[in-house]
């Protein structure tokens, strides 16, 4: 059985490693350390500890002002907070004035399941992606998590990191290499390409299995940067394949599938569709239980694979050529 | 410099500041007078008596950092750092235009001496929070000073950072408040009432001096006292008059964000016994 892990977890594990080597990361936590999983930082580094409390607003700005004095602060808290309570914040004095705060948060998506719609975060990528300045990055695993915060770390200015509260299988090795803004071709493939981020890519990597058994051949991509988005490889699978799936834990507007459309309506050739939370509100349950019921999960992916598969029209720029 | 002379001084730079903000502000035919006025004379002794800045170093880590959370009174800081030398007095004339380095609010990217991009009311005692924890975790000896608009303070996340200095013991930020009572849609008591103020920023842990925010001499004194002030965060209550020094605009909330036009500008400079 594959193992799992939530994506919190990993961002909790990696910020220590990272602070033990690198003296201007601090965390700035909004009281909900023990689920953000930052009470290990605290410990280790409590001089680099800020807790503000249930204010994040206040977390956000607090963090713009530290950052002008050469520090690294991640802010960490829930995605639904830490991209609409303190979206103006981090638009205004911390995007705009190019600073490098990081905001990290968990319980992206439907992973908060059972807590509800008020806990789920579905429009945050959307939001940031919006935002000129702002990375926007959700891992799909644990360890691409912990190379992910790494990156963010190591590069100069805002970054929305997006994890999962519940876990999530294992998919790579821990000694795989992550680069912000480059997609991982994870699968060559001829007939369809499916691009996936975050928790999604493994309901991807499980539809994928089903159709190669089936003799179609599926190019699989963890785009795990939604911002900037990784346009050559788009551009590239979209001229092999000419068909495109997109996957997400996130509302279908704004999000990865409207950033591949972006790319798609340049090229003049494709066809895509786009699966995630039909523009609605989810509500409490078991996060796969959700994933199935709101048609994001591995068997509505192969549906959406056998429709595209069935248009006769062939988009192939090399194959018409 | 003797005191006297310092006071002398002081006036004068004061009436300096308001003549070139109001040149500024009619050049551009856009932006804040009333805010600025009133601020005039507490930023006049910040930047020519109390602050370590360097004009030709003006990001040297160990300045004095000033955040302008009332970001639209920008004119006044403007014209202080153009006449402190940050950048060619000229300068202010390009306010609001393309292509300037003043922004029509203050920008950190674009203009030497601004410590933080500010414009959107509530940020500034947040981001002075964050600046004066930095200051402290390097064992710097600067100073974060916030000036604030009493109607700014309406503004939630102003308290949440009131709650975190006092908590941090943050003796290196001094939140100055230009308690002009006047806001864009009337006086404070009407829109929202702000009163006790002293008593509010009491109860959040801060030591609080109330001043004359015009009278230079109570000024000067108030920056001495708050030096002695040990583990509170400071707030320097300033009680100002929108429009402070043009006749007209004195205590009119019309004149928050009003231009003069030729007429009023003329009677502006005279008043402040300006070159027209």
């Amino acid at each position: 059985m594959q193992k799992m892990m939530a994506t919190r977890d990993a961002f909790g594990d990696v910020i220590v490693e990272l602070a033990r080597g690198n003296d201007k990361i601090f965390v700035i936590d909004c009281d909900i350390s023990k689920s953000t999983k930052t009470t290990n930082f605290a410990k280790t580094f409590p001089e680099r500890h800020v807790n503000v409390g249930i204010a994040e607003q206040n977390a956000a700005t607090f963090a713009a002002g530290l950052s002008t004095m050469g520090k690294i602060p991640f802010v960490s808290t829930y995605a639904v907070f830490g991209s609409m309570r303190m979206c103006e914040q981090v638009r205004t004095s911390i995007c705009y004035p190019n600073l490098n705060v990081k905001i990290a948060c968990s319980h992206g998506g439907l992973t908060p399941g059972n807590d509800g719609v008020t806990h789920q975060a579905i429009e945050d990528m959307g939001i940031y992606r919006t935002i000129p300045g702002m990375t926007v990055i959700m891992p799909a695993d644990y360890n691409a998590t912990k190379k992910l915060v790494a990156c963010a770390a190591e590069y100069y200015g805002p970054v929305y990191l997006r994890f999962t509260r519940d876990p999530v299988p294992v998919f790579y090795n821990e000694k795989e290499n992550f680069e912000i803004g480059k997609g991982k071709l994870i699968k060559e493939g001829r007939d369809i390409s499916i691009i996936a981020i975050g928790d999604l890519l493994h309901e991807a990597l499980s539809a994928t299995e089903k159709l190669e058994k089936r003799g179609v051949s599926v190019e699989l991509i963890d785009m795990h940067t939604l911002k900037p988005l990784d346009v050559e490889l788009v551009e590239k699978t979209l001229h092999k394949t000419g068909r495109i799936i997109t996957v997400e834990d996130h509302n279908i507007f704004n999000g990865l599938g409207s950033a591949v459309a972006d790319v798609v309506a340049t090229q003049g050739k494709g066809i895509m569709r786009i699966v995630g939370l039909k523009d609605t509100y989810a509500e409490s349950g078991d996060y796969h239980q959700l994933l199935e019921k709101y048609e994001m999960d591995s068997s509505y992916i192969l549906k959406m694979a056998e429709e595209l598969l069935s248009k006769k029209e062939v988009l192939r720029k090399k194959d018409s050529a | 410099m003797k005191n006297a002379e310092k006071i002398k001084f002081l006036k004068e730079k004061a009436r300096e500041l308001r003549t070139n903000i109001i040149t500024m502000i009619f050049e551009a035919q856009s932006g804040h007078p009333g805010g600025s006025l009133s601020a005039a004379d507490i930023v006049t002794v910040l930047y020519f008596n109390e602050l370590k800045v360097r004009p030709s170093e003006p990001k040297w880590k160990d300045r004095d950092r000033v955040i302008l959370s009332k970001g639209h009174a920008c004119p006044v800081i403007y014209a202080a750092l153009a006449m402190k030398g940050f950048y060619p007095m000229d300068v202010i004339y390009t306010l609001r235009k393309m292509g300037s380095i003043l922004q029509g609010h203050p920008c950190m990217k674009k203009t030497p001496g601004i410590d933080i991009t500010t414009g959107s009311l509530g940020h500034g005692l947040s981001v002075g929070a964050g600046m004066a924890f930095g200051a402290k975790f390097d064992n710097l000896d600067s100073r974060v000073f916030v000036i604030l608009g009493d109607g700014e303070i309406q503004e939630g996340m102003v308290w949440e950072a009131a709650m975190l200095a006092s908590k941090y013991k943050l003796d290196n930020l001094i939140a100055i408040i230009d308690n002009n009572n006047l806001q864009i849609d009337g006086t404070c008591s009407e829109v929202m009432p702000i009163e006790p103020l002293d008593q509010k920023w009491e109860a959040f842990g801060w030591e609080v001096f109330t001043i004359d925010g015009h009278c230079i001499e109570e000024i000067l004194n108030v920056f001495e006292k708050i030096k002695k002030v040990q583990e509170k965060p400071i707030c320097i209550i300033a009680k100002t008059v929108k429009g402070k020094g043009v006749s007209y605009m004195e205590d009119e909330c019309n004149w928050h964000g009003m231009c003069p036009n030729q007429e009023q500008y003329e009677t502006a400079e005279r008043e402040l016994g300006g070159e027209v």
